[in-house]
């Protein structure tokens, strides 16, 4: 027996994505739909009576206008025109019970489509507890469609719906007496008819939602909190994700040398050893801050305090022309940009998060501190600065200014050019506040970690494997003057590249870096090892170099050096993520080369004007 | 004088009369607007009160309507006429 395909549907705020993972719990999958930035939610439920059902979950819509990507699929695909999805043969229209008013107009609007459908009453305690009282069975009437009560929070609270839909597709009935006047006004119209017939108390404004927003929205107090709680996420972030981060990298460690004692010192060894383990713990090593920054995000998402923050912010990033929901990406990305540009998906206008998207890779992440902190002990004494700050504390400040205030500026020049279009409203409704699930919060959180991960299995896998092949091939002549690495494909592609380099100061072994540090921005740290031919773990390298560099390096060199780590995309995961977001090798390449071409400029202004200044 | 709920102040109370979408200087944006606004839960008769507003500017703005709070930025806010029903 086939599943029987049914499609959740509802406005944002409606509970319905709660209702979609009461119903299936882990068994869903995230993707993309093809072609577009829309994310595609499905999974599997099994009702008592043993029927199989295929669940769809559709974007959160307040009509079929066509308006925005998520409503041209969600129309495309209920209208069965959809190129790849199936249409389905029950909707189930989740309303809000404590605003039924606004969420009747889209049932009304898709009852013309005339598909069988189910109207889920959702939320119906709280609602209850604001004092909304609703005649379930006048408005089942009026709409002349099955209606039925959920708690989308709770397992039990289902259960009614589970049963209705243990049935075949042809049980449904398909709804009668379609009006055909469908403008917006007429549906209002008539959903603000029903509404007046079948809610049979008021109710007020949710009290405690009330009370929270008088400091989370007040002028003054509003920010203060919301700078509060983003200084304990970034504390989190960086603070307690140490522990595991040093755990992850020291078995990684281990693995590579426990396999490195048990295996012939020969090609093979030195592929597990360099190549696939030291390729995928580098990338890894970032899950616990992927982890902690998500576990925030998805809280305070599920809270209802996201919508606030964005509400905080708006005004200053309408100042670029973006809306106040691009923040919480941006700040995600100084953590890391793939789940910065993964968290973009909450921006609903694709120009939008496609600029946001662009411009995240330039907030300084934790994989450049690595870079920074070699570069800044070797060059920049720490003599005190105004008598409080040091002044390498103040370089690397300045390093994290130059990244955002260069993010503003390119943010500023694409809304004025590429992605220049119809201004988007800010138009938002602020959801009630509600305490997390954290069943809910977890299975999102897995989600993330999953495409992460899945991530760090292939495509970084691949990349690391191609590098360490370059690193090692062909071996250097047995009475070779420079280190290995000098003879290399890498060598080779960097010693061509350093002519091009020479404007910004870089000499062969800066060159050559730059050819692994490609897989990651921390591993240039480990292959400028490699050139100056020095051995041990990351710190030691790290604490040897410093002083090897002190000594080889004018310093506009180190200072070009900085600024092109400020710029350069070397991080081949950040591109892979970008393209999966996207959908598009163009954006993709226009991100690598927007930033390579900044990298290289300002590299070379610095190196430059450094020159020029100490001459 | 016609008032437009960019004006409202902080804990005032007013009714939704119309639209004015015209008010708004990016025609394309404009010719959208009317149903944005409806669609969220904007509609003549119903009674709004202006709860906070923004840092910066007192904009964005965030109003009650029914049992919902809306944020909407002040050049949205601009194009929905106060009053009594026309």
């Amino acid at each position: 027996m086939t599943a029987l395909r049914v499609a959740l549907i509802g406005a944002p705020n409606s509970g319905k994505s709660s209702l979609f993972n009461t119903l299936t719990g882990s068994h869903q999958k995230v993707a993309n739909y093809p072609g577009v930035t829309v994310e595609r939610r499905s999974g599997t439920m099994i009702t008592e009576g043993g029927h199989d059902v295929k669940i769809l979950d559709l974007p959160g819509i307040y009509s079929l206008n066509d308006r925005s990507l998520d409503e041209k699929v969600s129309r495309e695909i209920i209208t069965g025109a959809h190129e790849m999805e199936k249409q389905p043969e029950v909707l189930v229209c989740v309303i809000n019970a404590s605003n039924i008013r606004v969420h009747l107009r889209l049932v009304l609007e898709l009852k013309t489509l005339g598909l069988p459908m189910i109207v889920a009453l959702n939320m119906h305690d709280l609602a209850a507890r604001d004092g909304i009282e609703i005649n379930v069975d006048r408005l089942s009437e009026e709409l002349g469609l099955p209606v039925i009560t959920t708690i989308a929070v709770r397992r039990s609270g289902v259960e009614a719906l589970k049963e209705f839909l243990n049935r075949d597709a042809s049980a449904y009935a398909k709804p009668m007496g379609i009006k055909s006047d469908t403008s917006t006004r007429a549906l209002q119209k008539e959903a603000g008819r029903i509404t007046s017939l079948v809610q049979v108390s008021e109710g007020g404004h949710h009290k405690m939602t009330r009370i929270l927003d008088s400091v989370a929205l007040h002028p003054v107090m509003g920010p203060i909190l919301f700078f509060i709680i983003l200084f304990f996420m970034f504390q989190a972030v960086f603070s307690w994700a140490e522990t595991p981060m040093d755990l992850i990298e020291a078995s990684f460690a281990t693995l590579g040398e426990i396999i490195g004692e048990n295996l012939p010192d020969n090609w093979f060894r030195s592929f597990i050893e360099d190549g696939l383990i030291a390729g995928v713990g580098s990338v890894l090593v970032f899950l616990p801050q992927i982890i902690i920054l998500f576990l925030f995000i998805l809280t305070l998402e599920a809270s209802g305090y996201m919508a606030r923050a964005a509400f905080i912010m708006d005004k200053l990033m309408a100042k670029v022309g973006l809306n106040g929901r691009a923040f919480i990406p941006l700040l995600s990305s100084f953590a890391c940009a793939i789940p910065g540009i993964m968290a973009t998906r909450t921006i609903a206008n694709h120009r939008d998060r496609i600029t946001t998207i662009m411009i995240a890779p330039l907030m300084t992440c934790s994989a450049r501190l690595p870079v920074y902190t070699l570069m800044i002990a070797a060059f920049i004494p720490n003599n005190p600065v105004l008598g409080y700050f040091g002044l390498q504390g103040v370089v690397f400040f300045t390093l994290y200014l130059a990244g955002i205030v260069s993010a503003i500026i390119v943010a500023a020049v694409m809304k004025k050019t590429i992605t220049k279009g119809t201004l988007q409203p800010f138009l938002m409704e602020l959801p009630k506040y509600q305490m997390p699930r954290i069943n809910h919060v977890l299975l999102e959180l897995w989600q993330r970690v999953r495409a992460f991960l899945r991530r760090a299995g292939t495509i970084i896998l691949y990349a690391a494997i191609a590098l360490w092949a370059l690193t090692l091939y062909p071996f250097a002549p047995k009475d070779a003057s420079e280190p290995d690495i000098y003879y290399s494909f890498a060598g080779l592609i960097g010693r061509a590249l350093q002519p091009i380099f020479a404007p910004l100061g870089f000499n062969w072994e800066i060159s050559i870096a730059l050819v692994p540090g490609m897989a990651a921005r921390e591993v240039a740290v480990s292959a400028l090892g490699t050139v100056y031919a020095l051995q041990g773990d990351e710190d030691q390298v790290a604490q040897s170099l410093s002083s090897v560099l002190q000594n080889s390096w004018p310093l506009p060199t180190a200072l070009a050096f900085l600024a092109w780590y400020i710029y350069a995309p070397q991080c081949l995961a950040t591109l892979a993520t970008t393209r999966r977001e996207t959908n598009s090798w163009r954006w993709t390449a226009f991100m690598a080369g927007y930033l390579f071409a900044l990298a290289y400029l300002v590299a070379m202004i610095v190196n430059i004007s450094a020159k020029a200044l100490m001459a | 004088m016609t008032r437009y709920l960019s004006e409202l102040r902080i804990g005032e109370t007013s009714i939704i009369a119309g639209f004015d979408t015209s008010r708004v200087e990016d025609k394309e944006f404009a010719a959208d607007l009317e149903d944005r606004l409806l669609e969220i839960g904007f509609e003549e008769g119903l009674s709004i009160e202006v709860l906070h507003q923004g840092p910066i500017g007192g904009d964005p703005i965030a109003v009650k309507i029914g049992t919902m709070t809306i944020a909407l930025r002040k050049m949205e806010a601009a194009a929905i006429i106060l009053g009594e029903p026309q």
